[in-house]
């Protein structure tokens, strides 16, 4: 099953120490490659924690990546939210608009359970 | 330029270095007390997580000073290579800046100047758009002491400072007691707006969350509103996902308030808009002084990406993405910033200094990048100094080195370094590269 | 084997401070000063520069500009569409590129201003949280010895004290503050009008005997309190002012009052120009000149000195310490506006604007500049300044000698200018022709010596070699806009307008003493408010690259 979101990806305090204790380390690359899903989505998708699904941008894309549910209402459902870092920038399209800021956040997606 | 004293290697005893910098965000909090033990940072005092991590995780080490294609070179070698990498290529770049001493990033530009290249900084994929809705619209705003004496309404916009900058809140804009906030807390009021309900949400007294990508419409349903200019509520509800009349509560608290703040950060920047949701809400700020005291106040990410910014303005006369190819500067965002020289393929070296690129921007960028030659100087081993022509290891600013920095709102702060390191400093190795490009330049 | 010396021999050389007007005569120079001519003639110089048949004067001194801090950059941010179409800065094998428009880059200011003859600038508002940015610009601005006033006439621990009465704290803080931001003199803003602007939609204070909410004080005890602690500590300079009501109809009345709560003090009073206007409040159609009664008591009162300011036509940006003034001035002119606020001390106002001289007030502005040269009865005190760039960019200097040198070219523009200028002021009348002499006084000697400064602004040995030599031309404009050379600490950095050799010059600052005992007072103070450690305020002496104290020396 396919279906669309919108993906913001940002800045987490996990991430932050990351930067700093190395961005080779488990608990850095642990936090930048976990997609965080509305606990809604979450179960009509039929997804747990620690499943693999693939998120695809308009643009074709893409990243194979596990997920885990978001804390309670902290995301509305359709919103997925992960982590700046190596995951999320390969996502991002080289045009800028001619601003010089790719766009980073509020990407449209759709997101798929792989198997 | 003033040379200043690099403190001795710590050899006994604990001993404690108070009044010191923190310099992972923009908060840039002056008032840690670092003990050092061993040549260790064993304690922080009052660092917030990002920054007991960055103390903690910027600990002495035994890397080489200089890689060059991954193998151990002197410093010698590398500024040599680099130099003749640098001189030689048609379309240079410098990029990053952010992480560093402004006594460094000065020698960066002078670089850039020397070998005809397009000077760039972390602020054209952070608050780049905000400083191109600065250039059109201008903007009001104040130093954080002002917030923390004066600011009664204090609203975060797109941006989650409980987790990229733990303590604002405490520190300069929810608890102070200040002036004429002697209640602090108590005598604020805090709302967020944001598209998730995050850490700082939570903080809030109020919350709106809005559609995404619906601050462009969101900013201006406030603008009408304060002008008085009437909106059409289904639309409102339509694009914003909020009530009419929940925009009007906040628009009426506004104009209550005697110092309102809006801190904004990379939910309006790198969204759906960019320059145009900078600018809707620099604007409506400055709408807001017709009726009270009201200042924005872009929330900057880096230690010193604000000194960035100020290096490269007065030096250059533009803030980023500046192209000296043909001997002056010029200004183009879009053109001259390093996401599109990357992207387009135009860019064919480059001297990247404390930043990763090959961690955070996109594809396109990231494989121009990879094959092309270019230095980076960073304290740690990152994607980007895992794939340099050149890589320095060079000693951590503010924990190693002193050295000037920018706090977030243009405040300059002189850094008290804890521990000696043996990696050369930035200044030192962009110094030496610049003295080579200048000999081969000539 | 060398003497060491370098002469200039033969100019025609105008000292003003030592009475020489005009005459022919060498000057020799040795380690970077002025020095008597040698007595053993055998002594030849290394170095001879042949000035028959040119203008020698000293090097030019600007007392009143905006070169360099946070308010300054951001106005150079603020303006990349002046940019791209002004002149280029181009890189060379010895100069740094930069970009031009009415706030030039760092580098681009140092290479002008020498490019003009000026070797010395002070920046007129700084606010002391910021000093370590100024002295960061100060370093990449080259070809000039610098210095900077410091904001104080909205500090919050100066109003405490004037309002608790307390002369003694308040001297030793202003001597504390001077010597931690490694400033020049006090410089008052808009005296308690900021700290309005900070707590009300467009606050200001109107009049001298406003009261400062929460604080207690008048501007008029500020003006006042600070004259004195200024004298009382002899610093080389007076208190340096910018006067309540900047640009308002009817503000002379304001201005008068301010020049009469001087009382004996030494007072200087910045930008004059826009202190002088007569009409009714607010209402522009019965806009003024006052200069005439102004002037009258600048001339009969000696502690008082004043820079003009002068309005030229074109586009500029404004910039200011006063924020509610740029408040005002975007808001008349629908531009852009940058505000800055800074914690206990001061605020900012920077708007674009464009002086048109088919504007009524504009043209009365320019003509009321003029005014104030040509009736001013004594050249040392009247200091020429165009505010750079808040009247217009400092490249306009040599337009404004020509203005006071020809009175032809002066009738000429005049003709140009709104027809209103010529019922509402008495330029039209004034028929004076300044001197090469009194060109020299007011744009070097005069400024040199209202700073305090003993060893700028003349050529007596002792002196600075900062020197500036043109070549004599019925042009003025032509004649001062391309000095045949620049000399600065004895060293020849331009020459045929082009830069050789950029030094980076000197700090200038002061070091007052001060009971140090009042620091606890000071340091309780600014950990309750301030948003940085007190520890990590001041600017130590080590921080500045090359520096010199100036001595507070009995008046």
């Amino acid at each position: 099953m396919t279906e669309r979101f919108i993906l913001i990806p940002g800045r987490t305090s996990k991430q932050g120490c990351g930067v700093s204790e190395g961005k080779f380390d488990r608990v850095y690359q642990q936090e930048i490659t976990t997609l965080q899903v509305a606990p809604a989505d979450m179960k009509r998708m039929g997804l747990a924690n620690g499943d693999r699904v693939r998120v695809t941008t308009e643009s074709g894309r893409q990243i194979d990546v596990a997920v885990t549910a978001a804390t309670g209402d902290e995301l509305p459902p359709g919103l997925l939210f992960i982590a700046y870092g190596d995951l999320s920038s390969r996502l991002m399209d080289g045009e800028t608009h001619g601003s010089g800021m790719p766009t980073s956040k509020g990407l449209d997606v759709t997101m798929e359970k792989l198997s | 330029m003033a040379t200043p004293p690099i403190t001795k290697p710590i050899e006994s005893p604990a001993t404690v270095i108070t009044d010191a910098t923190c310099t992972f965000c923009g908060c840039v909090c002056d008032d840690i007390d670092i003990t050092v033990k061993d040549n260790h940072i064993t304690d922080a005092k009052r660092a917030c997580v990002l920054g007991k991590s960055w103390f903690y995780g910027h600990a002495a080490d035994d890397r080489p000073d200089c890689l060059i294609e991954g193998q151990p070179a002197s410093v010698a070698e590398g500024v040599e290579r680099a130099a003749r990498i640098l001189t030689e290529a048609r379309y240079p770049i410098v990029y990053g800046l952010s992480d560093t001493t402004s006594e460094a990033q000065r020698v960066a530009v002078a670089i850039g100047d020397a070998i005809a290249g397009t000077v760039d900084t972390t602020t054209s994929v952070c608050h780049g758009p905000s400083g191109m809705a600065f250039q059109g619209v201008g903007e009001v705003t104040c130093t954080l002491g002002e917030v923390a004496n004066r600011g009664d309404l204090i609203i975060f916009w797109g941006g989650n400072p409980a987790e990229s900058h733990p303590r604002h809140f405490s520190k300069y804009s929810l608890m102070p007691k200040g002036m004429f906030v002697p209640n602090g807390r108590k005598d604020r009021t805090a709302v967020g707006v944001d598209v998730r309900k995050t850490k700082t949400a939570k903080a809030m007294d109020l919350f709106f969350q809005i559609k995404p990508r619906s601050d462009f419409e969101a900013l201006w349903t406030l603008r009408a509103l304060a002008k008085s200019v009437e909106v059409d509520p289904e639309q409102v509800k339509r694009d914003t996902g909020i009530e009419l009349s929940r925009w009007q509560d906040l628009m009426d608290r506004m104009k209550a308030a005697k110092f309102g703040v809006i801190l904004f950060g990379m939910g309006l920047t790198m969204t759906r808009g960019k320059h145009l949701n900078s600018e809707a809400l620099l604007s409506l700020a400055r709408d807001m002084n017709a009726f009270t005291r009201f200042v924005v106040k872009p929330m900057r990410g880096h230690g010193n990406v604000t000194g960035a910014d100020n290096v490269v303005t007065w030096q250059t006369g533009y803030p980023f993405g500046v192209n000296m190819s043909r001997g002056y500067p010029r200004f183009n965002p879009g053109e001259y910033t390093t996401s599109d020289t990357l992207a387009r393929g135009e860019a064919d070296a480059a001297l990247l200094v404390a930043c990763d690129p090959m961690a955070n921007f996109s594809q396109p960028a990231r494989e121009r990048l990879q094959s092309i030659p270019y230095i980076a100087l960073d304290p740690k081993e990152t994607p980007t100094t895992r794939s340099a022509a050149v890589a320095f290891t060079t000693a951590t600013y503010g924990i190693n080195t002193p050295g000037t920095v920018y706090r977030m709102d243009d405040v300059p702060i002189y850094l008290r370094p804890a521990l000696s390191s043996t990696h050369p400093t930035d200044l030192e190795v962009l110094s030496a590269i610049h003295r080579r490009v200048t000999e081969l330049k000539k | 084997m060398s003497s060491g010396y370098f002469k200039i021999a033969g100019g025609t050389v105008y000292d003003p401070i030592h009475g020489v007007d005009g005459d022919v005569r060498d000057i020799w120079i040795r380690d970077g000063q002025i020095v008597e001519t040698p007595s053993d003639f055998d002594i030849r110089p290394d170095k001879t520069l042949d000035a028959s048949g040119l203008v020698v004067m000293p090097g030019g001194v600007d007392m009143h500009c905006h070169i360099a801090g946070p308010k300054v950059n951001a106005a150079r941010k603020m303006r990349p569409e002046q940019k791209r179409k002004a002149e280029k800065v181009v890189r060379t094998s010895n100069t740094r590129s930069g970009t031009m428009g009415s706030v030039p880059s760092t580098f681009a200011t140092g290479y002008k201003y020498a490019g003009l003859g000026y070797t010395t600038a002070f920046d007129a508002a700084i606010p002391p949280l910021a000093a370590r940015h100024v002295h960061e610009e100060f370093e990449d601005t080259p070809c000039l010895d610098k210095g900077f006033f410091v904001l104080m006439g909205n500090n919050h621990f100066v109003m405490e004290s004037i309002h608790r009465k307390e002369p003694e704290k308040l001297r030793s803080f202003i001597a504390w503050l001077l010597g931690a931001a490694k400033g020049f003199t006090p410089k008052v803003v808009n005296p308690g009008g900021v700290e309005i602007w900070k707590q009300l939609p467009s606050g200001n204070v109107h009049g001298l005997d406003e009261n400062v909410a929460h604080f207690d004080v008048t501007p008029r005890q500020i003006i006042e309190q600070i004259a004195r602690a200024v004298d009382a500590l002899k610093l080389p300079h007076s208190v340096h002012l910018h006067a309540n009501n900047l640009g308002m109809p009817g503000n002379w009345i304001t201005t008068l009052e301010t020049m009469k709560t001087f009382g004996d003090s030494r007072g200087h009073l910045a930008h004059i120009q826009f202190h002088s206007y007569g009409g009714g409040e607010g209402d522009e159609n019965t806009f003024n000149s006052k200069v005439v009664e102004l002037v009258e008591y600048v001339n009969a009162h000696h502690n008082l000195t004043v820079d003009v300011g002068q309005v030229l036509f074109g586009e500029t940006t404004t910039m200011t310490a006063d924020g509610p003034l740029g408040y005002y001035l975007s808001n008349a002119f629908k531009s852009k506006w940058f505000s800055s606020d800074t914690e206990m001390e001061s605020g900012c106002g920077i708007a674009p604007i464009e002086y048109r001289n088919t504007s009524l007030v504009h043209s009365l502005q320019w003509a009321i500049g003029l005014e104030w040269y040509l009736l001013a009865k004594d050249p040392w005190r009247v200091v020429m300044s165009t505010d750079h760039p808040n009247g217009g960019s400092f490249l306009a200097y040599p337009q404004i000698i020509q203005l006071l040198m020809d009175r032809t070219y002066r009738q000429d523009m005049l003709k140009q200018v709104h027809p209103a200028v010529l019922e509402r002021s008495t330029l039209a009348d004034l028929t004076r022709e300044y001197s090469l002499n009194e060109i020299c006084i007011i744009t070097r000697s005069g400024p040199a010596k209202i700073l305090g400064l003993t060893r700028k602004g003349h050529l007596g040995p002792g002196a600075d070699a900062d020197i500036t030599i043109y070549t004599p031309n019925d042009d003025k404009t032509k004649m001062f806009e391309l000095p045949r050379a620049v000399i600065k600490s004895g060293v020849v950095i331009v020459e045929h307008g082009e830069v050789r050799e950029p030094l980076t010059g000197k700090l200038l600052y002061v070091a007052p003493e001060y009971d140090t005992s009042i620091e606890s007072d000071i340091a309780e103070w600014f950990e309750k408010y301030y948003s940085i450690r007190f520890r990590n305020y001041p600017v130590p002496l080590d921080y500045l690259h090359d520096r010199e104290e100036v001595a507070c020396a009995g008046l």
